[in-house]
Formats: C-alpha cells, structure tokens, sequence
C-alpha cells in the first residue's frame, strides 16, 4: 500500500504546469487535492512516473459570480465551495450535492476540479455539472478551450481531456431565482460513493407549474446520466403522483448500469426509479412549503 | 526513510509547533512521514486508502487524511497530530473526556477522531448526538460500538463550552439533546 517511486513537480504557474505536462509525456498525472489519486497511487492501480502537483496555483483557488454565470477556479477545495454564501445563493445544487462528497476531512482536500477530471460516475459533482449544463475550461499547449459539461463526460473515468491539458476553472449558469433543490441518494453508509443517486433542481412558477427541471443520476452508467426525457415529460405540466410517477420511470429508463460486487443492474436501475420520484416529490413539496412561508 | 529511488525534495513544515525540514522521496505519505521522519507515533496507519480515518490530522488547522496526502503537498503547512493535544503532561479536555468515558478500547482509531472531533466542535460547539454521529463517520472504530464515543464528546463538548462540570453519565439517551 504504498505507491510506486515517481517525480514530483510543484507548478509555480499555469504555463509551468503545461510545460511540464508536455515534456513528461503521456506517464504523466496531474494532481490537485490528491483525494482520488494518492489511494489509487498507493493501491498502484495507477502508476504515473510523474506527479504535477497543482497545489501551489492560487490563480486557481476562487469563486467569482458573473451574475449569469458562477465561475469556479479549478483547484478551490469541495469544502470551500459547501460552505461558500455566493455559491448557496447562485447554483444551491452544488452545495446540496457536496455534502455527500466523502466526508468533511476528504472535502477539506478535495477541489471541485478534481472531482471533476477524476469523472468517476458515482461521484456528485460531475452529476451537478451535468444538471445544470456547466462548462469546463481546460489549458494546454493549444491554448484554453471550452467544453460543455455533456461532452466532457466520456465514460467510467474518463473524460475528453487531452493528456496534455489542464481543467482550470468550471463555469456554471446562475439557477432562476426560487429555484428549490434535492438530492436523493443511496449509499451503504454516510460518506461512501453512492449506489445511485439522483439530483434534481425545480423550478415552479406561481400557477403551480414547472416552468423548469433538470434530473441528472450518478452511479447508473459509465457516466453522469441527465434524464432529458423525464424532464420533457415535466415541463410546463402541474405535478402530480401520477407524473411523478411516470418521470421516475423515464429517468430509469435512460440509465445503463452496470452490475458489481455493490450490487446488480436491476436493482440500480430500481433505485434510480425510487429516488427520483423521493427527488421530485420533495422538489414539489419544498415549492409549496416555500410558497406557504 | 524509504530508498529515494526517484529526485528526492527538500520539504519543510512545522509539527506540533516545532519547524521541520527534511530530505525526502516524492512518494512519501504524510503519515509516513510524520511517523518515521518525525517520530509522531500517534499517527496511526489503519487502511492506507482514505478509508478508515486513523490517521487524520490537523492540516492548518483543518483534517485532512494523512495517508492521502504526499508529504511534499503538506509543504509550508502546519500540522497537528494528536501529540499536539495535550498541554504538557496535561490531558487535553478532550482526551480527558474520552478516557472517563471510555471512549477507547484499543486505541488505534483514537488519534484520528480525537482530531476529527476537534474540528467538528470548533465548528458546531453544541453539536445534537446525530450530528457527532455525522462528524465521525468517516472513522472507522471496532472496539466500541460508538456509544461511548458520543457520549464522551458531548461530555468534552459541554466542557469546552464551560457550561457543565462534564459529569454527564453517558447513557446516551439524554432526551435533552
């Protein structure tokens, strides 16, 4: 349990960690809090001859509100965006979500854009971005580039990163105001990766109808899946039990998951069932306990 | 020290308040590091992927997982193992409160919540029992079932409070809380 013999290479800039990339070639690792990587590094499921150790880049630690967009530097720490006021009242799903990232220690380390390259599809935060169309920005020799958070994803972690790039930032579109957020998840204990979880946003205006919703799910493919086809069942339509009913169904339909030692497709694809109907059944209900108030 | 088998680095921080530098091999975990280059013991090493908590520290002044950070990232830092807890030859209220509580059977987990849970209550004070539940749920303990654990935080949390004598019985099924 210790990870193979590698070099390190502390970046002092962005152009450095580039340049560095390049001339360490394809064996080369970026890392940012080390939360994914260093166990795999000590499992040695990966065994890179060189790490690029993005921890000293300020320039990457910092949340800025554009009004429309939530811009987040790719190295800010998962605990630091939770707990941060500008993100609550811009994207809520973020926060919602990060809870269940780990647990506090693990978030303390953590950065949002880890998560996020490390693309497993468990994981929360690329489930976020996926909800709520995020764009990725990446550097690399070529220069920055913008990648939306639907063609980021690639499969079971991999995403459509060149090797020798870099995520810098992530931006995500302000959620309309009043907007009400849930996160259903199941997991065999608190803090580890869900079985399937499913995040959900609403927004419902004053007839009583869903002007907006978005349904992403972790852990039922090989990637975040969005559940476009519920959500085109909502929209516009006054909730019931009944159409809850049938979005929970079509957003089962849309995941493909697989079967480990965890537990087997048929019963993921139940769970994405349960808890999206849970997901819409308390965005329904948090909209009328807000109206109520 | 392991066998540098790739450019070793010079890495400097201050452990338990006392400055260190050294020599050493990129690959080398925190733990390790602070186990065997600076003799702090009570860094325990449980399952070595991020997984049980033994061996969380203070990492300016937030936890962070040992294991599952190389000592070169921890450059310029600040740690606290659980040897930075006592005063002296004095026990920290913590400690004291886990000891009267018996919080520890074996001890091998201990170092990590004690750690944990000083965060949690620098954070919430007055934490419910679910939320001391929460706090240490990312460590992992075999011997005690938990209940003594909780009961000696919410002694330890009353104490640290300064508004209890902490001589709270631990049933743990104060319905005041």
């Amino acid at each position: 349990m210790k990870p193979a013999p590698l070099d390190h290479v502390r970046a002092t800039g962005l152009d450095h960690a580039i340049e560095t990339l390049v001339a360490a070639g394809e064996d080369a690792k970026i890392l940012a809090g080390g939360q994914s990587l260093v166990p795999l590094l000590a499992m040695r499921l990966a065994q890179p001859t060189t790490l690029v150790d993005l921890g000293g880049l300020r320039e990457l630690d910092y949340i800025r509100d554009d009004g429309d967009t939530l811009e987040i530097g790719a190295m800010t720490r998962s605990r630091t965006v939770e707990t941060s006021p500008v993100v609550a009242g811009a994207v809520p799903l973020l926060p919602a979500a990060l809870r269940y990232v780990g647990h506090v220690t693990i978030r303390n380390r953590g950065t949002i854009g880890g998560s996020a390259a490390h693309a497993d599809p468990a994981a929360e935060v690329p489930s976020v971005l996926r909800a709520l169309d995020a764009e990725l920005i990446a550097s690399g020799p070529r220069g920055p580039r913008t990648i939306a958070a639907r063609d980021f994803f690639d499969s079971f972690l991999l995403t459509t990163l060149e090797p020798d790039e870099i995520l810098t930032a992530i931006r995500i579109p302000r959620q309309p105001s009043g907007s009400v957020v849930a996160v259903e998840e199941f997991a065999r204990r608190h803090g580890d990766f869900a079985l399937v979880a499913v995040l959900g946003a609403a927004h419902i205006d004053s007839s009583g109808r869903i002007a907006e919703v978005r349904i992403s799910i972790a852990g039922a493919a090989p990637t975040p899946v969005r559940a476009d086809a519920a959500e085109r069942l909502l929209v516009g339509r006054t909730p019931t039990p009944e159409l809850v009913r049938a979005a929970a169904a079509a957003a089962s339909d849309a995941t493909d998951p697989g079967s480990d030692i965890h537990a087997p497709a048929d019963y993921r694809r139940t769970l994405a069932t349960v808890l999206t109907r849970r997901c819409l059944t308390r965005l329904v209900a948090d909209t009328e306990r807000t109206e109520a108030a | 020290m392991s066998t540098p088998t790739r450019t070793g680095r010079n890495v400097s921080m201050t452990v338990n308040g006392e400055a260190v530098d050294r020599h050493v091999d990129p690959r080398r975990t925190l733990s390790d590091f602070l186990r065997k280059d600076c003799g702090a013991t009570g860094v325990h090493v449980g399952c070595e992927h991020g997984v049980c908590g033994a061996c969380t520290v203070l990492l300016d002044g937030r936890t962070a997982r040992s294991c599952c950070t190389l000592a070169v990232q921890a450059e310029g830092s600040e740690i606290t193992t659980v040897e930075g807890l006592a005063d002296g030859g004095e026990l920290h209220p913590l400690q004291e409160a886990f000891w009267k509580h018996h919080g520890l059977q074996c001890g091998f987990c201990t170092p990590g919540i004690l750690l944990t849970v000083t965060e949690l209550l620098a954070g919430n004070p007055d934490p419910t029992d679910d939320e001391i539940r929460e706090g240490i749920s990312g460590n992992i303990c075999r011997c005690t079932g938990y209940q003594f654990i909780v009961d000696a935080v919410r002694d330890a949390a009353e104490i640290l409070r300064g508004t209890g004598t902490g001589t709270g019985t631990g049933t743990g099924t104060d319905p005041t809380r």
